[in-house]
């Protein structure tokens, strides 16, 4: 199947058919993941620029290492703050980059929406490796692709999402895509940390960890940012975990066959235990090495995918 | 060339339920006598001669006193890159207005005697009365009271820290008690901003799906509602800048039938859009503060400016260079021009749906902010100032941000079908535009 789109912004835009063919892409490039020669040839020619403003170690190697395996040519942008900041503005510092004749640009951004407003002057195509709190589509991605594996189906799974939904692209991101392919969601945390309204966006709203968690597939756990607390938003982490960290205890409530899961990086013992994390039931490098083949599967994809021609053509 | 006879037009008298047909001869810079259709007969005038271009035919047309924006930023002293006096009143000529009232927030504030002078002097000779507005603080910074009394004195007509709230609410009441002296009212621009933090949109499922920080609606009506109680207490008009919520409408309907001295305003923006628009694309040109709204608050103004609530519309033109403009959503400064666009965003959305007649607009953007400023204008009779708007009220037009008067271009209505346009701005007796 063809991908139209030219851009990846956010999950919220893509539809339950293009979610999937991403997903059935991924499946084939975690295969080459696999293979003792882990690279193959269809973006030779490309360029793709990432562009980090925020500091990110996993996503901007995921990316990297996606762009290498699929033999595009990488340059790596990071700003330890906004381009504003250092005196430049976002839209010239892509407009020079894509003077050197980029193809695709890769976007970690601390606001949110950054990556649609560089679709507005920007030829390449735009993928969102994270925008302020709005959206994280390939970790909502991957997060789906490796529920996938592991059930065979999305479809008619619990899945909750614990933590900060208020501040967390991730969880937009999962809620989007989870809700497009028939999985059922909640979200649960402190109610400093849920965004009005939230419960339209399609998904039950617990503010009780036991309840959220009773007859659920899936437990996705977000990183609860140490700032919050600083923020006046928590009284203290040591109430949070007490509160909503992830203990054997609660795990009971869950259906058997349950999944744990973390986009990380994990703040152990606060989310949850080191015996939790590194569990049987918990996927969390999996997902990892996953984000990887995702992301190939998105760059193949925006790229032209099968249809794409290279002069040797 | 002075004006000597507007003829044919329909006559839009603020105070009358309907447009009455009629001429109206100008003598130097004030209106002679108006000469309505259904009195002819009565008492012969005598006819007067007069050279053509003395003259304008305002067959089918509607004629109001000049419009008169009482909220605006013309950025000079501080941005004249993004606007000076000169080109805010070009573009206030083109949009139908005679005067218009500046606030205070330019760089320095207008918050002594020697920057409202400077403002008079540049507005001498441009296109649109100007009327200075002083800040209530030093600075605007909320801590001590600017020289409220010199700046009358010098012709500020009314006391705003617009851009921010009055914080603290000893200083509200100082304010308030001090310019109660001068017979002037104080401007709140009402937040609570511990209550706004970071929000950079309206809270609410679209803040909540485009994981923006948002400001919640009470943010402005706990303020309102402070500024209420003291303007219940102290007597000193309050008029409340900006209204965006429909809490704050029903608050400040409560309050006028207690008898609070009380007045308010609302931005075309206020009614034509929500903050359903920004995830269409994250256009800088849909941030301000007050943030864009809900429909249910949509609804709730419009029913203000229905009943009376609400008793003008103000711009809040506020221009910003595109470099400042073009930048990601939070990054972005709040506000946009709106001197060119107010009249036809009223004419198409509110007269045109029968919201309000023509006469209650020459109320709420002529007669209204002249009376709660207490400036000439704002009104059609003999004897009075010849500032007057002469509109084409069938002319579609598409709204073309490149072909406006003024030096910026943020604006989120380009390309926008507007039906109802300026056709002749009369400023004292002389055209200072013609469309």
């Amino acid at each position: 199947m063809t991908f139209k789109r030219r851009h990846l912004l956010g999950l919220e835009d893509l539809n339950a058919d293009e979610l999937m063919n991403i997903l059935e892409t991924s499946k084939v490039f975690r295969e080459v993941l696999d293979r003792p020669i882990k690279k193959v040839a269809p973006l030779r020619g490309l360029t793709v620029a990432n562009l980090f403003f925020e500091p990110s170690t996993r996503t901007r190697v995921s990316f990297e290492l996606a762009e290498k395996r699929l033999s595009a040519d990488t340059v790596t942008f990071t700003a330890a703050t906004s381009s504003v900041k250092k005196g430049e503005t976002l839209k010239d510092t892509v407009r020079n980059l894509e003077a050197m004749k980029i193809d695709m640009v890769v976007i970690r951004h601390g606001s949110s929406g950054a990556p649609y407003f560089l679709t507005r002057f920007c030829s390449s195509s735009v993928i969102n490796a994270g925008d302020g709190q709005h959206e994280h589509p390939t970790q909502g991605l991957l997060d789906m692709y490796t529920m996938w594996m592991k059930y065979q189906r999305i479809k008619g799974l619990r899945v909750v999402l614990m933590g900060d939904a208020k501040h967390s692209r991730v969880i937009r991101s999962n809620i989007w895509g989870l809700t497009k392919l028939g999985a059922s969601v909640a979200v649960c945390g402190p109610p400093t940390l849920l965004p009005v309204g939230l419960e339209k966006l399609g998904v039950e709203v617990y503010t009780d960890v036991d309840k959220a968690l009773d007859g659920a597939d899936v437990v996705n756990v977000m990183r609860i940012q140490l700032e919050r607390q600083q923020a006046g938003l928590l009284p203290s982490l040591r109430e949070y975990t007490s509160l909503f960290g992830i203990t054997r205890e609660r795990l009971k409530r869950l259906n058997k066959n349950y999944t744990i899961m973390h986009p990380g990086p994990i703040n152990r013992g606060i989310e949850m235990s080191d015996e939790i994390a590194d569990c049987g039931e918990s996927v969390i490098l999996e997902q990892v090495t996953n984000g990887v083949a995702v992301r190939m599967a998105v760059l193949y994809l925006l790229a032209g995918g099968e249809g794409r021609k290279s002069d040797e053509d | 060339m002075k004006i000597k006879l507007i003829k044919n037009g329909a006559i839009v008298f603020p105070d009358k339920k309907q447009p009455l047909k009629g001429d109206i001869y100008l003598e130097g810079d004030k209106i002679k006598r108006i000469d309505l259709e259904s009195d002819r007969g009565k008492k012969a005038k005598g006819k007067a001669t007069f050279k053509k271009d003395e003259v304008i035919d305002a067959t089918g047309m509607l004629v109001l006193p000049g419009l008169i924006d009482m909220h605006v930023h013309l950025r000079e002293p501080g941005r004249e890159d993004c606007e000076t006096i000169a080109t805010g009143t070009m573009a206030a000529a083109a949009g139908g207005f005679t005067a218009v009232a500046c606030m205070p927030n330019t760089l320095p504030p207008l918050d002594n005697q020697e920057s409202v002078l400077f403002v008079k002097q540049r507005a001498s000779g441009c296109k649109a009365r100007v009327y200075p507005i002083g800040a209530v603080s030093r600075g605007r910074a909320g801590k001590e009271l600017a020289d409220i009394g010199e700046m009358v004195k010098t012709g500020a007509v009314a006391i705003t820290d617009d851009g921010s709230p009055v914080s603290d609410a000893g200083m509200m009441r100082r304010a308030l008690e001090y310019a109660g002296m001068f017979g002037i009212c104080v401007i709140s621009h009402a937040e609570d901003m511990s209550l706004s933090g970071k929000g950079i949109m309206n809270e609410g499922y679209e803040s909540t799906r485009l994981g923006m920080h948002g400001i919640p609606p009470f943010s402005e009506e706990v303020c309102i509602a402070r500024d209420l109680l003291l303007c219940k207490y102290i007597g000193t008009p309050v008029h409340i800048a900006h209204v965006s919520t429909k809490g704050a409408v029903e608050l400040i309907r409560q309050a006028k039938a207690d008898g609070v001295n009380v007045t308010a305003e609302v931005t075309p923006h206020h009614f034509t859009l929500t903050d359903a628009e920004i995830g269409k694309g994250f256009n800088t040109n849909l941030k301000m503060n007050p943030p864009l709204r809900t429909q249910e608050d949509v609804e709730a103004i419009i029913d203000g400016l229905k009943d009376g609530t609400i008793d003008c519309i103000a711009s809040d033109h506020a221009p910003h260079a595109p470099e400042d403009k073009e930048v990601e959503f939070d990054q972005a400064p709040n506000g946009i021009i709106g001197l060119e666009t107010s009249l036809g965003l009223v004419a198409t959305h509110l007269v045109k749906p029968g919201h309000l007649s023509w006469n209650q607009v020459a109320a709420k953007m002529a007669a209204n902010p002249a009376r709660i400023l207490r400036t000439v204008g704002g009104d059609l009779r003999a004897g009075a100032v010849a500032d007057i708007t002469i509109v084409n009220p069938k002319a579609n037009w598409t709204v073309k941000v490149d072909k406006f008067l003024s030096k910026s271009r943020n604006s989120p209505y380009d390309g926008w079908k507007l039906q109802g346009k300026v056709r002749w701005t009369i400023l004292g007796g002389e055209v200072s535009y013609e469309g």
